[in-house]
């Protein structure tokens, strides 16, 4: 379990999150969703302990966040954090010197997967192909937590299809929890148990999809702009 | 990639109506094997714990039958999957009479022209 208590961030000026409050189960898919802007980035990168809060407390299974339980969590970042000279098998080989749980037969079965060859140079792939390779190495991990920011971003539909396949054959959710940001959440709307969703570094809501649905019988994303419009408007 | 699903009722409903259908149209037969949760869940491209709803729904509504290490078989009680046929029967024909009452035509005319089309 992850519990945010009051959270707060602050970039000199900015205040990226302002007082986050949230508990996040084990053994699901939950999506942060928000305007661009409104702390997603932040938080995971909060959550995963790259990025230092302000104040508050962060807690991974009831321990505060630091470099111990790192190994809890494997956080795939949105910008590219590779040596571009890096070669796919090179890259596999770096994780495997930086992270105890990485398990290389299951980062080349998700690459084979994804249909991603093991020579190519980082920086000679595509965009779509180096999301691929990124998301393997990420999931090659077994970690209890995998936190991902925005892996679909500038992918086009159908290669969006295919990590959302992978996503769900690579993650086993009876001891494994996956946390994703997006701005876009019609491509991971049949993939999400719970959605929380952001407005200037707070929490606005925290639901279950179906529950959603069945309550209000609107679509995700009418849901979304109904309740950030109305928060704006408060 | 998975299935289209409508986006404003929940993804679990969608499934259990789309895996009786199958059993209504004998797709799936009496006594048959479900996928695994997993395999499923790939299939129509939704998160395990969705698909393991559906299969604990059906199993309390009686479509299915877990037997333990083995998974989730369709029940083989043709009494329940009488049910089950009649009941998506008659939801059937009380929408398709909604709608023709909806346009004010008369009960006369429209079983005058069923009985036309269909022969």
């Amino acid at each position: 379990m992850i519990e945010l208590k009051n959270v707060k961030k602050a970039y000199g000026a900015t205040k990226a999150l302002q007082g986050i409050n949230l508990t996040l189960g084990n053994g699901k898919i939950i999506g942060i969703a928000g305007e661009n802007g409104s702390g997603k980035s932040t938080l995971l990168k909060s959550i995963a302990g790259v990025s230092k809060i302000s104040s508050g407390s962060i807690l991974i299974d009831g321990k505060p966040v630091c470099r111990k339980n790192a190994e809890e969590i494997a956080y795939l970042p949105d910008a590219d954090m590779f040596y571009s000279y890096f070669t796919v098998q090179q890259l596999f080989f770096y994780y495997k010197s930086q992270y105890t749980d990485f398990n290389e037969t299951k980062a080349k079965e998700v690459l084979d997967f994804l249909e991603v060859s093991q020579t190519s140079k980082m920086k000679n792939l595509s965009k779509g192909m180096r999301g691929r390779a990124k998301m393997a190495a990420t999931l090659g991990r077994e970690s209890r937590y995998y936190l991902m920011d925005e892996p679909f971003s500038g992918l086009d539909p159908m290669v969006r299809g295919d990590l959302v396949k992978g996503l769900i054959q690579f993650t086993d959710l009876e001891r494994q929890t996956l946390i994703l940001s997006t701005h876009e959440i019609r491509e991971v709307e049949t993939l999400l148990d719970e959605l929380v969703l952001l407005k200037s570094g707070k929490v606005l809501a925290h639901r279950q999809l179906d529950e959603i649905r069945d309550e209000t019988g609107m679509d995700m994303v009418d849901w979304m702009s109904k309740l950030t419009k109305a928060g704006a408007a408060g | 990639m998975g299935l289209d699903f409508d986006k404003d009722k929940p993804i679990y409903q969608q499934l259990i109506e789309r895996l009786s259908g199958d059993i209504i149209r004998g797709v799936r037969k009496p006594g048959e094997k479900l996928p695994s949760v997993r395999e499923y869940a790939i299939e129509v491209g939704v998160n395990a714990n969705t698909v393991q709803r559906v299969y604990r729904e059906m199993e309390s509504m009686e479509l299915t039958e877990t037997k333990r290490g083995q998974g989730s078989f369709i029940t083989e009680n043709e009494e329940r999957l009488r049910q089950l046929r009649d009941s998506k029967k008659t939801e059937l024909v009380k929408s398709f009479i909604a709608n023709v009452e909806a346009f004010g035509f008369s009960k006369a005319e429209i079983v005058d022209l069923v009985r036309r089309e269909i022969t």
